[in-house]
């Protein structure tokens, strides 16, 4: 297929240049000559543009507030004195505007010619790119001369002179190129302060200011430093809001301006945001986000927008490569052999040792369609129900909590919701490190003055950074969430802080009043728990009464939740609240998930789980299963399969054989490291189907080559239930994209596939499960994105769930006894591990470890507080060793008061710390998420790394051999 | 010679400032004036106290201390001459006082006597045009600068 005919041009999305307004009164004005009608508060720039009248501007784009600082934007009003700027002007009713004239055409050339004369453009020279705004404006105004010269102080040149002139440049600042992906050059910079504000308000980091007064005006980052030793966190705002080429990505500069674009949907995080990928000569130059993206409105974070060059780095496996032993060298085969040696091996151990003994695991990075056809395989093919998926070890308890409570496994809000939120409660997630474009968006919010309660072992940037401070940071210890929770749910109910009246419509009042009568019991008072949890009861009792009463109330929430002992206890205590305090069902409440990955939430509701068929419908239903049956020719297993611990430990037994793995490194990713490696070891056929030899790889008996998102048509499902459209812009560099290569291996297994596009995978989702049953990729081309469920009675899919009721009927209350885990500190592990992310880091890093990202995060290091250092001997930046009851490895410390003596925190970006060596195989009781949020430990000073790490670091080496490759030199 | 402050001092001090004026109703132009108060600068490393305690980035910080020449990066000299450069001043000759200045002092704008004995810097109107040529000294306004009152300031700053 030519892709270059599916997307032939540049798209070029409108700059309306000031914000829509959202006032129901409509204005009808003239703008030369056109009658428009707009909403009240409109500016007269953007009813313009609206009614096809540009009018040129520098310092506007509809992402951000007007200023009114360019001057190019002037018009004239009929009966109204002088030439007032069109984007602070608002419409008024019978305003008749002429925005072309020679009046007008004479000031906006003048002022143009006083910007290039100290711009390189007035030395006639080539800085940039040559096609910024700036430049369009130039033209579009008719400037054909500088009559100002080039003499005189100026802030272009270098050394006090340009060339051939003698001007004086003391204003000089030369370019500033410390950030791997964009530059900063000051020369040409014309002052519009549209990159503060878009750092200000659009990512609220503000790390840009303008230094100065008058002409020594100048935009630098922080108190005038590098970029890079800025408090920029390179989400890219400034750069994308920069009418010049002062701020410009160098991948742009140096490869020329992108030729085609795709609107596609980022694989990194579960905000799944709308970008654009830009495309010259078959490279990807640029990822901008799109502005009609439902998740992002054109906002991204580093990752999305940056991190995309592990797409074509040098450690992509693009063969197909095969072995007998895990300890011979690859060796690289052609696809046919690969998918038939894979087929062969595969029944070969169902003949030799039962049909049980091979099982898929689905990815979430991977598409909706992709995964689909992955449990389709195992259950139509290997003819059990051996099938899980890496949501496993984050957000089954999602699944599960909710499920029970609400009876959706899904988070019950879009994005949009959060601009109606009077209190956010966030507990156990970072969204500024992992989810940082809704973190924007809720600072935002939390800046119009929404309040915010915090409940993290850390103090995050939630907790406080510029313009935003918690009203409450209940810094637990870990592994108490649920006694917290629950003493949140006594304050509610003892001061009669509940809506009755929600709860009498919405609930069972039976249930409630069960619950209530539990949560309302003295153990269960702040100052009860206080003794467990470490936090102050009247903090809580402060947060509860917020949370309560402060107007719509939403709680977020990440892994801080799900992955405990006690995760799914926690996601319905959760649930409780919500609906204690009637916090369900209109915009700006809710319960929402944040999800880790692009599309964990799509590749639960695609059937990942051993025990569930596509749309959370259980495998014992004889109604669900005749749907597939008829359909599939087979006859199903109507018992749950393995779960991947189960799988793994029935590998160690001996009962476990092959297994196929598509975009998951659960040898990093999983609990309890040495167990997943040795029963990876205990297989026969392991087959990895992934970018990169990852750590799993090195026990993979076959390895078949993965496509990146940029390389395959399908649709991604986000955090708020969005299916978004992701599309190809590349062929796949391996040949295959990942669906394809599955539809191979179930052919040479003998399966009658024959799909030709991913839309055909999606009609039949859409056919087979109800919640999908309106989807189709020709409705997603059209409106963009749907949320599910989103059929007959929702055609345009369901942004807000459990509006008039809750799914299940009437919400039901659970009791949630707090039961502290097994894990529990003693004097040989005195200290409580937790783990997280980092905002330039994405999970496990397979991919943003091949970004320039690492500049930012180039280890993982050991939080750990001045106390417990101090008693140790641990100086900042010592190499230490980290130990817990499944083994040790060791780190670099960093010493911060951020965590509460007595916890310790690290990221697991990278595998030579190889954090979860340290986890237990705790996990949660419903679901089998691994603890990994609470690991008792203990810190010692050391001097390098472990036998472990060493040993292990030497196999990782030997088992990535391929035969007539040499070894990187590394 | 004035050793300068060591750094946990000056976040002592600057702290000591802060808390006095923090509760104000934009509290952080206050606040810059009473860091120079305290220390005849704000020091870079004030900006940073400043920052955290009102919840501000650097950056922000930064801009605003920026914007107003009156907040010193370094200390003054014992004395401040403002010679006014603005359009009535030059008009009646301010040009030529700020010359004869420059020379009688032996410094340029923006700059202190090696003996610190005096900092000259231009101001752009005091609002004493219908006295111009005009200037201050350590805030005293002196209006129709001639060769007689240029001499005595000199020797005034000199003392």
């Amino acid at each position: 297929m030519n892709i270059k005919a599916d997307f032939p041009t540049l798209i070029e999305e409108i700059d309306y240049g000031t914000p829509e307004s959202k006032a129901e009164k409509q204005v009808t004005l003239t703008v030369d000559g056109r009658s428009i009608t707009v909403p009240e508060g409109t500016s007269i720039m953007r009813a313009a543009m609206e009614g096809g009248v540009e009018i040129p501007k520098l310092c506007a784009t509809d992402m951000l507030d007007s200023f009114g600082s360019c001057r190019i934007c002037l018009v004239e009003i009929e009966g109204r004195n002088g030439t007032p700027a069109s984007c602070t002007t608002p419409v008024g009713e019978g305003m008749v505007v002429h925005t072309q004239t020679d009046r007008l055409d004479a000031i906006r050339r003048g002022v143009m010619e006083l910007y290039v004369s100290d711009h390189p453009a007035g030395w006639n020279e080539q800085a940039g790119t040559g096609a910024s705004e700036f430049d369009a404006v130039a033209k579009s105004v008719g400037l054909t001369e500088n009559r100002y010269g080039v003499e005189g102080r100026n802030h272009v040149h270098e050394n006090g002179v340009a060339p051939g002139h003698g001007s004086l440049a003391v204003d000089y600042i030369a370019r500033d190129d410390s950030n791997p992906y964009f530059s900063y050059d000051p020369a040409q910079c014309i002052v519009c302060s549209r990159c503060v504000r878009a750092c200000e308000e659009v990512q609220g980091t503000f790390a840009l200011t303008i230094e100065g007064r008058g002409f020594e005006s100048r935009m630098v980052a922080g108190m005038h430093e590098d970029f890079i030793a800025s408090e920029c966190v390179s989400c890219g705002a400034c750069v994308q809001a920069c009418p010049t080429d002062a701020l410009r990505e160098k991948t742009v500069l140096e490869k020329g301006m992108p030729e085609r674009s795709a609107v596609t949907t980022c694989a990194y995080c579960g905000v799944g945001c709308s970008f654009k990928a830009e495309v010259k000569d078959d490279e990807v130059v640029r990822m901008m986000p799109y502005k009609d993206g439902k998740a992002n409105h054109g906002h991204s974070c580093v990752k999305g927008r940056f991190a995309y060059g592990y797409a074509t780095h040098k450690d992509r496996i693009l063969s197909p490569m095969i072995r007998e032993k895990i300890t011979d060298p690859w060796r690289e085969v052609s696809w046919e052999e690969a998918i038939a040696h894979t087929a062969k091996e595969f029944r070969r151990i169902q003949y030799q040792y039962g049909r049980g003994a091979v099982g898929g695991i689905t990815s979430s990075r991977c598409t909706n369609e992709e995964t689909y056809l992955v449990q389709k395989l195992v259950r139509q093919g290997f003819l059990n129900n051996n099938v899980d998926t890496c949501a496993r070890v984050c957000h089954s308890p999602t699944g599960y909590g909710l499920g029970q409570t609400y009876g959706t496994s899904a988070g019950t809000q879009d994005f949009d919701s959060v601009e109606f939120t009077d209190v956010a409660l966030i507990i156990g997630a970072n969204p500024a490190s992992a989810h940082p474009v809704f973190a924007s968006r809720l600072k935002k919010r939390l800046r119009q003055g929404a309040k915010l309660i915090v409940i993290d072992p850390r103090r995050t940037e939630m907790v406080k950074s510029p313009h935003i401070e918690a009203a409450y940071h209940l810094p637990l210890k870990p592994g108490t969430n649920v006694a917290v929770l629950t003493s949140l749910a006594h304050v509610i109910v003892t001061e009669g802080l509940f809506d009755e009246a929600f709860i009498r419509e919405r609930c069972d009042w039976a249930e409630f009043q069960d619950w209530a009568s539990f949560v309302a019991l003295p153990e269960n008072s702040p100052e009860a728990v206080s003794k467990l949890t470490g936090v102050d009861p009247e903090l809580v009792r402060g947060a509860a009464r917020l949370y309560a009463k402060g107007g719509n109330g939403a709680i977020y929430y990440g892994l801080g939740v799900t992955e405990h002992s006690q995760g799914s206890t926690t996601v319905m205590a959760i649930a409780n609240l919500a609906m204690a305090t009637g916090n369900i069902g209109r915009p700006g409440v809710g319960v929402n998930p944040l999800r880790g990955q692009n599309n964990v939430q799509g590749s639960c509701d695609m059937g990942s789980f051993p025990h569930e068929l596509p749309g959370y419908r259980h495998i014992s239903g004889e109604a669900v299963r005749d749907i597939y049956e008829s359909l599939w020719g087979v006859k199903l297993d109507d018992e749950p399969g393995l779960r991947i611990p189960n799988m793994l430990d029935a590998a160690v037994d001996g009962s476990f054989k092959g297994i196929y793995i598509q975009g998951e490194d659960i040898l990093q990713s999983d609990p309890d490291t040495k167990h997943v490696a040795a029963g990876l070891a205990a297989m026969e056929c392991v087959v990895v189907h992934d970018l990169f030899l990852n750590e799993t790889a090195n026990y993979a008996h076959v390895f078949l080559p993965g496509s990146t998102f940029l390389e395959k048509d399908g649709t991604f499902t986000n955090a708020e239930r969005r299916i978004n459209m992701v599309r190809k812009v590349l062929e796949p560099k391996a040949r295959y994209a990942d669906w394809e290569a599955t539809q191979e291996l179930a052919r040479a297994i003998g399966l009658d596939w024959n799909y030709t596009h991913p839309s055909q995978i999606m009609d039949e989702i859409a056919k087979t499960t109800p919640s999908f049953a309106g989807v189709s990729f020709e409705l997603l081309d059209r409106v963009g994105s749907v949320q599910w469920p989103c059929n007959e009675k929702a055609p345009l899919g369901t942004p807000i769930m459990h509006v008039d009721g809750f799914v299940r009927g009437k919400g039901k209350f659970i009791r949630t006894e707090y039961v502290a885990t097994d894990e529990r500190t003693g004097p040989r592990y005195p200290l409580l591990l937790t783990t997280g992310r980092i905002l330039s880091q994405y999970n496990v890093g397979a991919q943003t470890r091949r970004t320039e990202n690492s500049m930012w995060h180039s280890e993982d290091r050991l939080e750990i507080h001045p106390h417990d250092a101090e008693n140790r001997g641990i100086r900042d930046g010592d190499w230490v060793r980290l130990a817990s009851r499944s083994g040790e490895t060791t780190l670099r410390a960093l010493i911060t008061d951020r965590v509460s003596p007595g916890v310790v925190y690290t990221t697991f970006h990278h595998p030579d710390t190889q954090a979860n060596v340290i986890t237990t195989d705790f996990s949660d009781w419903a679901t089998n998420c691994p603890e990994y949020k609470v690991t008792a430990v203990q810190v010692a000073p050391s001097n390098g790394p472990t036998e472990w790490q060493k040993d292990y670091n030497e196999q990782a080496r030997q088992s990535r051999r391929i035969k007539g490759h040499l070894e990187a030199a590394e | 010679m004035s050793l300068q402050p060591a750094s946990t001092e000056i976040a002592a001090r600057t702290a000591a400032v802060i808390s006095e004026m923090k509760d104000l109703e934009g509290p952080l132009l206050p606040i810059l004036h009473g860091v120079q108060e305290e220390f005849g600068y704000v020091p870079q490393e004030s900006l940073l106290v400043i920052a955290d305690a009102l919840n501000l980035s650097r950056a922000e910080v930064h801009g605003v201390a920026t914007f107003y020449h009156d907040y010193r990066k370094q200390p003054a000299g014992r004395h401040v001459l403002k010679l006014c450069q603005a359009e009535a001043c030059q008009s009646m000759g301010s040009d030529a006082v700020a010359a004869k200045v420059k020379q009688a002092l032996g410094i340029g704008f923006h700059e202190t006597a090696r003996d610190n004995s005096v900092t000259l810097e231009p101001v752009y109107c005091l609002g004493l045009c219908a006295c111009a040529p005009s200037a201050m000294l350590d805030g005293q306004v002196i209006g129709r600068l001639d060769d007689e009152a240029i001499d005595e300031i000199v020797a005034e700053v000199r003392r």
